[in-house]
């Protein structure tokens, strides 16, 4: 059975959906305890993850850590990176290369910006980092960054597709 | 004037070693300096928010002392930090002593 490819994506049952919602909360579970959630057999479980595996639909199996926990201590920090709009593109690729910053997203509002996940050790480590890494670069006009002071949702996956309601 | 008191005069430093303004941690203002003249014109026209935060820091006088290499100006600037200045009485302070630098090291040319 092959996934069928509608504009640009690949077009998920609800059962495969509900898959993906099962492994996100843990992609450790084995195929029967999926199948025997959702009701199914466990190797139509199996077909279907090695399906969307194979497609690329899942990436791939990571691990979230507790940075605090591992005795890591850090700040993240949601920075806002005006450009010229000329070179907003080579300042998002060459942010996306530094270690520090874990997303980058570029928005059009007013003015064309950049939106970056930062993670640092300290406030003055990530002072250092943007001072000496994001400010140079060559487009940036103004930065503004907002510390994170407490984190209440953080979700990897989510399909937010309203055509799929009435599958599920 | 002898060459080294040219160099600090006229030197111009690359992007990548000019000083930042920034407000608050991560808050970048737009403008930069590359040189000391340029140092000056940007004290006079940045947001008084960002001299307090970098005279706090004491970024001016690292600056001064490690990219622009002028030993004498970044004392200056050392001593300053005794006054407690802030706001405008810190903008004026810092440009009558960068404007006094200037003046001093054209002065020798």
């Amino acid at each position: 059975m092959n996934l069928k490819y509608r504009n640009g994506s690949f077009a998920l049952d609800a059962t495969d959906v509900r898959i993906l919602e099962t492994l996100q909360e843990d992609a450790r579970k084995t195929y029967t305890d999926i199948g025997r959630r959702l009701g199914i057999a466990h190797s139509t479980v199996y077909d279907r993850i090695k399906r969307m595996e194979q497609y690329g639909v899942i990436k791939k199996y990571t691990t979230m850590v507790d940075t605090a926990k591992a005795g890591a201590r850090s700040i993240t920090a949601l920075m806002t990176v005006y450009t010229d709009p000329k070179e907003s593109e080579a300042v998002a690729e060459r942010l996306s290369q530094a270690p520090e910053v874990l997303e980058v997203y570029t928005s059009l509002s007013e003015e064309l910006l950049i939106m970056a996940k930062v993670i640092s050790q300290n406030q003055e480590a990530l002072h250092a980092f943007i001072a000496n890494s994001v400010a140079p670069l060559s487009g940036v006009l103004r930065i503004r960054t907002s510390i994170v002071t407490k984190k209440f949702k953080e979700n990897i996956f989510s399909i937010v597709d309203n055509s799929m309601n009435e599958y599920l | 004037m002898s060459g080294d008191s040219a160099s600090r005069t006229f030197k111009i430093v690359s992007r990548e070693k000019a000083f930042y303004f920034f407000t608050s941690i991560g808050n970048y203002t737009g403008l930069s300096a590359t040189s000391l003249k340029e140092f000056m014109d940007r004290i006079n026209e940045v947001n008084l928010k960002s001299l307090d935060f970098h005279f706090y820091r004491r970024d001016f006088e690292k600056w001064v002392d490690q990219v622009l290499q002028d030993m004498e100006l970044a004392e200056e600037l050392r001593r300053m930090q005794k006054c407690s200045l802030a706001g405008e009485a810190l903008r004026s302070q810092l440009n009558s002593a960068v404007a006094r630098r200037l003046k001093r090291l054209s002065g020798q040319a």
